[in-house]
């Protein structure tokens, strides 16, 4: 809902559609000029990081993952990560590798949800896939299919796609067998074509040129694209690590805000997930993948937030490719679990959810009783950028009208796949409900 | 079941939850086009910018109240609904966020955030049933898809949905699993828990643990008695049952049962510093 002259006018969405969770954003004009943005959070707070306190170390990775549907197996392995380094605990290499595979499931799983269902949508003017379906079923079935792919590995790995419960600190319960990992290498090679297509597709979309100045941030990992390990890093020369990094990020808690707003080292916002991951790791993308992204005429960093669609469809790419080789090169593990013995400790953990950078950090004592929880989701810490984004496209989009600027507003919000689910549940929640 | 005509609609509401059971219809990667010409999805924000105002012949309700406005927007879903369903464990039980429940008044609020007073919602995580006339249940964290479908295809046939309910005990046997706890010992909340899953966990060497709720003729002392005698404390027996259906009666009982007496500390504080044990 749009109202005020050409020259005074606010922006308003109330329930910001094709996000995941509930929000909603608020862009203020007077004279000709943006005077107000924010991204509103009306999700309420679920206190994870309360009601974990007092539960066993051993369940953080099934507790967490209620946070988000669209992301579990992100929480699983931060959690993991984190009560593993709280133990002082490596898994084999094996395990390490079977992880990476059920993380790249959900990466296919999210990326193509997001790409097909959520994404492209508005760069083709329509309200939803279903409309988009009408006009070119071809592509929505695409979408579906490689989501099906990615479900398919987190089934096969996990035990089920949403919420899966074969993962455990220190491993798994079961190694899959190697006949049944054996069976993802046909949906993942049509799932690797699908991703291609999708690079060719949206690459032909109109992007609104705008760009910014990122800071970005995201893990790096010893040659490899990062997914579920590796060290912070930023474009401006920090290199970390993640308990290091849980030190530099603090988060405010203001009024004016509906988030806790985090910010590192006290200086400007950041920003993590696809943009930041390919700008700091592009050189490590398997060739198939970095070849893809040369087509789609992306260069070495991407900064016109629009364009991260683009970006998205290169990690499907990569994520296909990548579970293609884990699954080419799966030999069962001899163990599927390492013995995790609790010590009195801290521990973080830091991976990379399909939206970006998420670490936990937990304190446990001798029994393995969970005394302290933090958990620090790509969301929240992304918001104070989103919002600058906000700003930034509603000032080069002025001349639009109101139906076309407040579109072009959810779009700059979309951009970003915030999961309002995930950062809600540390958030100060002021309801703005019309 | 609607208008002469026009396609039945379906909206999708979101409530205190993860969106996972939502994005279980999503899931349905094979059905969704074709149940998308069958019903007018005339509601569901996390897929469509479209808004069609009610009434609506099916609502399908995600998550637990959980604020003052939220009890106040249930109200306006039935009122504007023809067929309430509610899916998932948030929705039928209170969820995970139920745990406060168990927490001294305000105790959660004051731990996690510096200012308290900024925030709205309640002491409580409360089931949509105990808010409003619920016309089907559909457990689970998550829902399965499959059962999903059988239950939107029966309402709007206009016909009971046919979801079977038994044990995950029962469906393990269907299975030919070896049992864990007689094999093992591995505690495993089976025998009490509604089925739905497949008895998934039980074949991957893991016990269930309670994803789809009490089933309905769950005797669960006895079963708590007898991982009890398998050697697990009381504590592992109340957090057994303290998960994400809590607040359903017979799991609230079970772990109340063997719960702590003395609740857990929460503080603001934050460790500082590098991992591993303190220097």
């Amino acid at each position: 809902m749009t109202h005020g002259s050409r020259s005074a006018r606010t922006i308003g969405v109330e329930g910001l559609a094709r996000v995941e969770g509930e929000g909603s954003l608020r862009v203020d004009v007077a004279d000709g000029k943006v005077t107000g943005v924010s991204l509103e959070i009306f999700e309420p707070p679920r206190y994870f990081e309360a009601l974990l306190v007092g539960r066993h170390f051993t369940e953080a990775p099934d507790i967490t993952a209620r946070i988000c549907g669209i992301c579990p197996v992100a929480y699983q392995m931060s959690a993991c990560a984190a009560m593993e380094a709280a133990c002082g605990v490596e898994v084999d290499e094996g395990i390490a590798a079977l992880r990476r595979l059920l993380y790249c499931g959900e990466w296919i799983q999210s990326h193509a949800l997001h790409v097909y269902l959520l994404h492209a949508p508005d760069f083709l003017g329509c309200a939803d896939a279903v409309e988009l379906a009408e006009r070119d079923r071809r592509s929505v079935e695409r979408g579906l299919m490689l989501k099906r792919a990615g479900n398919l590995v987190m089934e096969t790995v996990g035990g089920r796609a949403v919420h899966p419960v074969n993962v455990r600190v220190g491993g798994f319960y079961r190694a899959p067998d190697a006949a049944a990992v054996a069976g993802l290498a046909e949906p993942l090679r049509r799932a690797r074509e699908a991703a291609l297509a999708t690079v060719e597709w949206v690459s032909g979309f109109e992007f609104p040129d705008v760009s910014a100045d990122y800071r970005f941030v995201a893990l790096r990992d010893r040659g490899r694209y990062p997914v579920e390990r590796g060290r912070p890093g930023s474009s401006d020369g920090l290199d970390v690590t993640p308990s290091e990094l849980a030190d530099l990020v603090v988060e405010e808690h203001v009024e004016r805000s509906t988030a806790l707003h985090a910010r590192l080292d006290g200086r400007d916002p950041y920003l993590t997930g696809p943009l930041a991951r390919y700008a700091l790791n592009a050189r490590e993308l398997p060739p198939l993948a970095s070849e893809a992204a040369s087509r789609a005429g992306l260069g070495s960093v991407c900064t016109n937030p629009f364009r991260s669609i683009v970006v998205r469809a290169v990690e499907l790419v990569f994520a296909c490719d990548e579970a293609l080789s884990l699954v080419e090169g799966y030999r069962r593990p001899d163990r599927p679990a390492v013995p995790v013995t609790p010590r009195a400790g801290s521990g973080t953990g830091a991976t990379e959810a399909p939206r970006g950078l998420l670490f936990h950090r937990y304190e446990i004592d001798d029994e393995g009783t969970i005394l302290h929880a933090r958990i620090v989701p790509p969301t929240s810490q992304n918001q104070l950028t989103i919002e600058a984004d906000l700003r930034r496209v509603a000032e080069a989009s002025l001349a639009l009208d109101d139906h076309e600027l407040q579109w072009r507003c959810e779009q700059a919000v979309r951009n970003h796949d915030p999961c309002i689910s995930c950062a809600a549940h540390f958030l100060d929640v002021t309801v703005r409900r019309a | 079941m609607s208008v002469a005509g026009s396609p039945p609609t379906l909206a999708v509401w979101k409530f205190a939850s993860c969106d996972g059971c939502q994005l279980s219809l999503l899931d349905c990667e094979e059905e969704l086009l074709s149940l998308a010409g069958a019903v007018r999805i005339a509601h569901f924000t996390e897929m469509s910018r479209a808004h069609v105002s009610g009434p609506y012949d099916v609502s399908l309700v995600e998550g637990s109240i959980t604020t003052a406005d939220d009890a106040a927007r249930i109200l306006e879903v039935r009122a504007s609904s023809r067929w309430l369903v509610t899916i998932g464990a948030c929705a039928t039980a209170g969820g995970i966020q139920a745990l406060r429940n168990f927490a001294a008044s305000g105790e959660y609020v004051r731990a996690v955030y510096a200012h308290p007073e900024y925030v709205r919602s309640l002491d409580t995580s409360t089931a949509i049933s105990d808010h409003v006339e619920v016309d089907y249940e559909l457990h689970g964290c998550p829902i399965d898809r499959h059962q999903l479908l059988e239950v939107l295809t029966a309402f709007l046939a206009g016909r009971r949905p046919v979801v079977r309910g038994y044990t995950v005990c029962q469906e393990c046997k269907g299975r030919g699993t070896v049992c864990l706890m007689v094999a093992r010992g591995t505690p495993c909340l089976g025998p009490v828990t509604r089925s739905g899953c497949g008895a998934l966990c039980p074949s991957i060497d893991r016990g269930c643990f309670g994803c789809f709720g009490p089933a309905a003729t769950a005797n669960t002392a006895s079963l708590a008695a007898q991982i009890r005698a398998g050697g697990a404390s009381e504590i592992e027996v109340s957090r057994l049952f303290r998960t994400f259906n809590a607040e359903a009666p017979a799991f609230r009982r079970e772990s109340v049962a063997h719960g702590p007496s003395v609740p857990v500390t929460l503080t603001r504080s934050r460790p500082t510093g590098a991992d591993g044990p303190p220097r």
